[in-house]
């Protein structure tokens, strides 16, 4: 067997994966009840299993139907944006705005094609001075702007 | 015409013209007609970024925002379209096609007037259709049941798949996905946690602002950048605005022929602006006596979808506004909006919220005359912004997203969460599955549930009641049909024809 469409063996494999381990976890952890009383096992066992079903199709017609191959993965911006952002959150806290945009606007600016220092200096500045004027001052939403060790 | 609907115009205009929510409708229009303009973000992602803080806003004031920035991207994606080459929206794609080669001509200035003249009154008469057709629908909404609601659903669903680029079966299987997605968290009936995996922050479901803005915000900023920063800007200056006399005679009737066609595919589940536009150009061309100078620069082929597009856009609020049910990702957003504030959207609002209701309404054409007259001097200011390179635009909106993510509950989890599905949206892009159904499916799945457990309860366990039932037995007929007819080859054909123009 060849593998004619890749976008759809994957997505066939995606598909069943989450829909086998919804509607697995489903009839193992919850009650299944019956069709007059829908226990809370009942509903993600059906679509877990429709969903598996649909992947199954997706992954059986990538063995016959001609696709397009899979995109090259681009993994530099994808990891260091979703880093950028996972750090941002948690720095909140002990660093403050001022640590935390720092993490997001430098690690994703490392995502981009140039980095330049100086810029991306600037745009940092810029940037915490918004944040801090309309997020701060203005909305007054209850964000620690310093790091915790200063106060 | 009923006279009811003059009075409830009245209540909504004097709600729309009080200070404070003009205000807001300008400040919606101006970000929408902003990341209208610039590519590589849209509505879903604003409106996901500016949710936090309209929790700050009263109801009003925060839907009257939210929705200007959805029809004034209309208007801003075609400015891009028409000078830049690049569709700042996906539903002004077909407007490059005629307006850049207009530009190109150097007739920038009637592309950009007639696009503002017929979104305008595209706007104007979409605002009227949801003033007439919204109240009786809601009439017949509030007699439905739970069997009703949940085919009602089944069938937004189908359609939303059915309108999806690509392949149907993915499209369902997203769907399906995002209703599971959507259960995640506390079972109202039972009071069982799901799928939480032992995190608390689950207990109450995964928030649908993390997920829109992973799936279209952070996933988008990094497919873009994987594109190379070669933006060619038409930097001819716009002169002489004004359409000539000829120009107007040859818009006119696709003015009209958008609006309408527009105003229809907007109300259906999964239409909306997008489709509306790609329609209106076909229609346009079908019509013409001379299809042969479409592409080259025909005015019909900028003012029927631009027309099109902003009456789709309106039009998208009916289903919203009287059933609660949305018909694409943004109006899923104004749901989450109103839910946050509160409000339980459904039939009911219109009834028990009429200055909310009617004020949104009025505001839509408020907003709309403020981007006519707002755009056209803008226009220069809108095209400098375009030169931003992408380097700086990104970390600014990755910025924006996290603070407004992190402030829903100031909760790095949530962060956690929309980089998840930043990832997922990316792979989702790379395997060609749509995230729009998913998100739809995600706002409605624990509505499904709920209705489909009421309905099973009230019929005894017999499914039967989905079809026995008229309203519920036509909206299951409709989604069989829809289903059908997609599936049939030759319409397969020219429905790939039809997404095959937009890439």
């Amino acid at each position: 067997m060849k593998i004619k469409s890749p976008k759809d063996f994957w997505a066939g494999l995606m598909f069943m994966g989450f829909g086998v381990f919804f509607l697995v976890w489903a009839v193992l952890h919850y009650q299944m009840g019956t069709a007059v009383r829908m226990g809370p096992a009942y509903f993600p066992t059906m679509l877990g299993g429709l969903m598996a079903v649909l992947g199954l199709i997706v992954f059986l017609g990538s063995f016959a139907i001609e696709g397009p191959p899979v995109p090259e993965f681009s993994y530099r911006p994808l990891i260091l944006i979703s880093v950028g952002c996972v750090l941002y959150g948690y720095l909140m806290k002990p660093l403050g705005l001022v640590g935390a945009t720092a993490a997001l606007v430098y690690v994703s600016a490392l995502g981009g094609h140039e980095f330049n220092w100086k810029e991306v200096t600037v745009l940092y500045i810029i940037l915490m001075a918004f944040s801090w004027l309309v997020f701060v001052k203005g909305l007054t939403l209850p964000f620690p702007v310093w790091p915790e060790a200063f106060s | 015409m009923d006279p009811g609907i003059l009075s409830n115009l009245w209540i909504g205009f004097q709600v729309a013209v009080s200070p404070w929510n003009l205000f807001y409708c300008l400040v919606g229009v101006l970000l929408g007609t902003l990341i209208g303009v610039l590519p590589g973000i849209g509505p879903v992602a604003t409106i996901a970024m500016l949710l936090p803080i309209t929790f700050n806003l009263n109801p009003i004031a925060a839907l009257i925002m939210l929705a200007g920035i959805y029809y004034g991207a209309q208007y801003g994606g075609s400015t891009t379209a028409i000078l830049v080459n690049i569709p700042g929206e996906s539903s002004s794609v077909v407007t490059c096609l005629d307006g850049y080669q207009m530009a190109r001509q150097g007739r920038a200035g009637p592309a950009l007037a007639i696009a503002a003249l017929g979104s305008f009154f595209a706007g104007c008469v979409a605002t009227l259709i949801i003033a007439v057709a919204a109240p009786p629908l809601a009439e017949v909404a509030l007699k439905f049941g739970p069997a009703e609601y949940f085919s009602l659903m089944v069938f937004g669903l189908v359609a939303a798949t059915v309108l999806a680029h690509g392949s149907l079966i993915k499209a369902v299987a997203m769907v399906v996905f995002g209703l599971l997605l959507g259960i995640i968290g506390t079972d109202v009936n039972s009071g069982v946690l799901r799928f939480t995996f032992g995190v608390p922050e689950l207990s109450d479901g995964i928030g649908f602002v993390q997920v829109a803005m992973g799936m279209f915000g952070t996933a988008e900023i990094i497919s873009n950048l994987e594109l190379k920063d070669k933006r060619e800007i038409f930097t001819s200056k716009v002169t002489h605005l004004y359409p000539t006399k000829q120009d107007l005679k040859d818009a006119w009737a696709s003015v009209l022929r958008g609006t309408a066609l527009g105003s229809m595919l907007g109300i259906l589940p999964g239409g909306g602006a997008l489709l509306a536009s790609f329609g209106a150009y076909t229609l346009e061309k079908k019509v013409s006596k001379h299809p042969e100078r479409f592409g080259k620069g025909a005015i019909e082929g900028v003012a029927g979808p631009e027309s099109a597009n902003n009456a789709g856009a309106q039009t998208s609020f009916i289903p919203m506004l009287t059933l609660g049910i949305p018909s694409n990702a943004v109006m899923a957003l104004m749901i989450g909006a109103l839910m946050i504030q509160g409000i339980a959207p459904g039939p009911q609002v219109m009834n028990e919220k009429p200055q909310l209701f009617w004020g949104l309404i009025a505001s839509m054409w408020v907003g709309n005359l403020m981007l006519v007259v707002l755009n056209l001097p803008l226009i220069g200011m809108w095209v400098k912004l375009l030169t931003v390179p992408y380097r700086y635009l990104y970390p600014s909106i990755l910025v924006f997203m996290a603070i407004g993510v992190f402030s829903l509950s100031n909760n790095a989890f949530d962060v956690l969460i929309m980089a998840l599905f930043g990832v997922l949206g990316y792979i989702c892009v790379k395997l060609e599955c749509e995230p729009a159904p998913m998100i739809l499916g995600f706002i409605l799945g624990p509505l499904m549930e709920e209705n489909l457990r009421r309905a099973m309860l009230l019929s005894r366990g017999d499914p039967s009641t989905f079809v026995t039932k008229p309203i519920s037995a036509g909206f299951i007929i409709a989604s069989v049909i829809l289903l059908v007819i997609v599936a049939l080859p030759a319409i397969r054909k020219k429905r790939e024809e039809v997404f095959v123009e937009e890439a």
